[in-house]
């Protein structure tokens, strides 16, 4: 039970504070709200939001968090986090004081973490909490309307949240409208100055399509079958809006899980121990730190990933050995100074590829597996001759790699007003049978038919939705 | 630079208020049910639920509450973390699983890990199956109702009742009731005392006040027979698939029949050229050679009806299954008995049982049967198992209300 008074985790509170701001942290204000499990359920099954739009499938999500709980499967976590401004943290009341301590240190660096990557800076902090009350008031409006109701809704929230991590990844890029989408087609359009013009023949001008729709592929589904359907309603359209926003919203916590992890459990190994616990509380730091950070064999803990990339650079830029310095040459920045940089300006998939280097993927062990039969195989290990595959299948993996690249290439094909997307394939096939009923979602918020060119076994295939069903055409 | 960082305390009413998924989690219920509900069709078709016992648990594979999304599919690889000395050709867990460690939560998993199955028992799965068949029809009817019960039902006290009938409980309390009445009365107007001469306590016995008797009323209910018929054609035609579907088509009619009457008869009358009345086990599985006249088994069903199920007394469900390979020499008459039975049935149905593509090569009774314009009759064609469940609502609709 719990060992602590309010007040210990205020003072302790002002001291981690105290070491964060020497260490150079910077952050949101924070808040932390102490709850039990059946809190800590509650806000898991929400993603952390103290108030947030109603649908089934956060009951389904909750039951299934709550039976995994019940049965002692798995755990809960000792906090959460909201990136919002200011930053509302989950602690859980049962935990003994130390595990407060270290949550709190582990939290500033989230907190850091969020309102210095370049990946939350599109989310507007601020509003965070308030956007998320917005939009569960409108979406609970659309379900007590009479002329709506909770099945309507329903109905195209199913087909939204299917659909909804189908959007733009790198949300720094700005997304160009299409009058700047035009000027771009025109210009490439145009004939290179050719130095030598009075010799060769005159290029012939082709002019750009500029009637397409799109004019560049679409990677932002959702809002391109708002922005096109129109046979969509206001609300219907509204949303569209809710969940691209959500969305958007959890992005860059999915494109920096390593980072953002590693960062923080980096931050609270440093500012636990430079707080000078008494020996029993830090013979309880180490033994839970080492839980958070133990490597879970056959898969990725993000956070000791994090935290070994984060220590390693720190360490090669601060002391590195002759043969690093050979290799990489010799560092241009002190440790704490590459480290706020780097979290400043990378996502995972970015860290991954600059800062995971051979030694460390080898002292991981870090290994590719992929099915073989029933079986998941080990095909590479990180030796001379594997280690770049399997970084890059690592990569590939991390943040949003794990979803398909699809787009939509033409809302009028076959001037049919057929929806035809593409799956950018990588080598990774989709799954069939989630591709088909995702597809009959993209049909039901399309409204005509939809179809999806992908590759299957290396045949190009295109999976086809309509008012017939589904099915699949080969393509030459 | 910072601002006061704020700690709120635990509350009790905090933990209330986050019973928010409350209203969620019975939506995913309903949705739940509703998926059994869908698939309900092809639950039933399964052989193995057939004929079976009503408490039964059947697992019921669910479909429809997944969250689909497009995922990567079996041959996108993964990194693992080993122990130090991973080899290539080590197996490190099963396919199918949750064997990515990098996915994480929020875009949705390999699939498998999202896999539901739930159990029911048959009875529950039968209360889901009617649940949206929507025939208000199908109430009972008034004049066939008849007084089969009587129950009585506890209601109440009385002071005056017959002896088996006495609540000792009660009466004893009157007394003590009375006894404190008394006493008060004593100690204040200072008559006597609880005790005698002798300081032995008063006797006080009980009054015919005191007692107290238990009232019944008797509560007289309508209730109402009925009696499926079950004709089955047991020609030589008819192989052990069309007698399948035929069994799935009668299992579900009388199941149906059962929730809806308290008493009901069950019939079976198997035909070729002749009609008998079998029993359920030979209905099924005996088969038998020969032509068939259809006529023979509703002539029978009618003499069974005239003997024992008067339509005045009973809601009777005739339903004839068969592959339609009738003697053309028999139509006439057959149409003409079918015309009888829908008079005097509450529901009256043909299915033809012709398992996919032996459709265009035999002789078919629908067309014979479409001069029959009973509103209670409905013709079916039954092709696969897939059909039984539509053909068993369409048959429904047509249920008929009598007077």
């Amino acid at each position: 039970m719990a060992n602590y008074e309010i007040q210990d985790l205020v003072e302790w509170d002002n001291r981690i504070r105290a070491k964060a701001e020497e260490f150079g942290l910077t952050w949101f204000p924070q808040e932390f709200e102490i709850c039990d499990h059946v809190g800590m359920l509650g806000y898991m099954a929400y993603s952390g939001m103290p108030s947030h739009y109603p649908h089934w499938s956060y009951g389904k999500s909750y039951e299934k968090l709550k039976t995994l709980y019940d049965y002692g499967v798995s755990g809960l976590p000792y906090e959460m986090v909201i990136a919002s401004n200011p930053a509302i943290a989950y602690l859980m009341r049962d935990n003994s004081l130390l595990l407060q301590i270290l949550t709190i240190a582990h939290v500033y660096g989230h907190n850091d973490f969020f309102k210095n990557n370049f990946t939350f800076k599109s989310n507007r902090a601020e509003l965070t909490i308030e956007r998320f009350k917005a939009h569960a008031l409108r979406v609970r409006r659309y379900m007590e309307d009479p002329s709506i109701g909770i099945e309507k809704v329903e109905r195209i929230l199913d087909g939204a949240h299917a659909l909804n991590f189908q959007c733009r990844r790198n949300l720094a890029i700005r997304k160009l409208d299409r009058g700047e989408q035009i000027e771009r087609a025109v210009e490439a359009a145009q004939p290179r100055t050719d130095p030598f013009s009075r010799l060769h023949a005159r290029p012939e001008y082709h002019p750009p399509e500029t009637n397409k729709v799109p004019l560049e592929p679409d990677e932002d589904v959702l809002l391109f079958i708002r922005d096109h359907n129109p046979f969509l309603q206001e609300w219907e359209k509204d949303l569209l809006t809710i969940v691209d926003e959500e969305t958007k919203y959890f992005l860059p916590m999915m494109e920096t899980k390593i980072m953002n992890e590693g960062w923080a459990s980096y931050w609270h190994k440093k500012i636990v121990e430079s707080l000078e616990l008494e020996q029993g509380l830090h013979l309880e730091f180490i033994v839970r730190h080492n839980q958070v950070l133990r490597p879970s064999p056959g898969q990725i803990n993000p956070y000791h990933l994090g935290f070994k990339i984060w220590e390693d650079i720190y360490r090669r830029h601060t002391e590195p050995t002759p043969e690093e310095i050979k290799k990489y040459g010799a560092p241009t920045k002190n440790g704490t100074e590459k480290i706020f940089e780097a979290r400043e300006v990378e996502r995972d998939s970015s860290f991954l590829r600059r800062y995971l280097t051979e030694e460390l993927m080898r002292e991981m062990d870090m290994f590719q597996y992929e099915a073989r039969g029933d079986e998941l195989v080990i095909d590479k290990v990180s030796d001379q001759a594997g280690w770049k595959t399997v970084k890059e299948t690592l990569i590939k993996n991390v943040g949003a790699g794990s979803i398909p690249v699809i787009k939509v290439e033409d809302a009028d094909f076959g001037h049919n007003r057929t929806l035809y997307l593409k799956h950018y394939h990588d080598g990774r096939d989709l799954q069939l049978e989630y591709a088909e009923k995702t597809i009959s979602y993209v049909y039901r918020l399309w409204g005509r038919e939809c179809v999806l060119e992908t590759s299957l076994q290396g045949k190009r295939s295109l999976l086809c939705f309509n008012d017939r069903g589904f099915s699949v055409r080969a393509l030459k | 630079m910072t601002s006061e960082t704020i700690f709120r305390e635990y509350r009790i009413s905090d933990a209330e208020r986050s019973d928010r998924s409350a209203g969620d989690r019975l939506r995913h219920r309903e949705k739940v049910r509703e998926s059994i509900r869908e698939n309900i069709a092809d639950i039933i078709a399964e052989e193995s639920i057939i004929g079976k016992n009503k408490d039964r648990i059947i697992k019921v594979p669910l479909r429809g509450i997944k969250e689909y999304r497009f995922i990567y599919g079996d041959n996108a690889p993964g990194v693992g973390e080993g122990d130090g000395n991973s080899q290539p050709g080590q197996v490190v867990g099963k396919a199918g699983k949750d064997g990515q460690g990098q996915g994480d939560g929020k875009a949705g998993d390999r699939p498998g890990v999202d896999y539901y199955e739930t159990d029911v028992t048959l009875d529950e799965l039968i209360e889901i199956m009617f649940e949206d068949l929507e025939l208000p029809n199908l109430e009972r009817r008034a004049l066939r109702e008849i007084p089969t019960d009587r129950f009585a039902k506890r209601k109440g006290y009385r002071h005056v009742g017959i002896r088996i009938r006495l609540d000792k409980r009660r009466t004893a309390r009157q007394r003590v009731k009375r006894v404190l009445a008394t006493r008060h009365n004593q100690t204040v107007q200072g008559y006597g005392s609880p005790k005698d001469a002798e300081g032995n306590e008063r006797r006080f016995p009980f009054h015919q006040d005191d007692l107290r008797y238990k009232h019944l009323e008797t509560d007289v209910r309508e209730e109402s027979n009925a009696a499926v018929v079950c004709i089955m054609d047991t020609s030589g035609s008819m192989d052990t698939m069309k007698k399948y579907l035929a069994r799935s088509f009668f299992f579900l009619l009388y199941q149906f029949i059962s929730t809806r009457y308290r008493n009901v008869e069950i019939v079976f009358v198997a035909h070729h050229t002749e009609a008998s009345e079998v029993t359920e086990d030979e209905f099924f599985h005996k088969g038998e050679a020969g032509g068939t006249f259809i006529s023979s088994g509703y002539q029978k069903a009618l003499d069974i009806i005239a003997e024992r199920y008067h339509p005045s007394l009973w809601n009777l469900y005739a339903f004839h299954c068969s592959d339609g390979d009738n003697f053309d020499s028999d139509n006439p008459a057959a149409l003409r008995a079918a015309k009888e039975l829908s008079e005097i049935c509450n529901l009256f149905g043909y299915g033809e049982i012709k398992p996919l593509g032996s459709r265009y090569y035999e002789s078919s009774m629908l067309n014979v049967f479409r001069r029959l314009d009973a509103p209670n009759f409905q013709a079916v064609l039954i092709e696969r198992k897939e059909d039984i469940w539509p053909s068993f609502k369409a048959f429904l609709s047509k249920d008929r209300v009598k007077e």
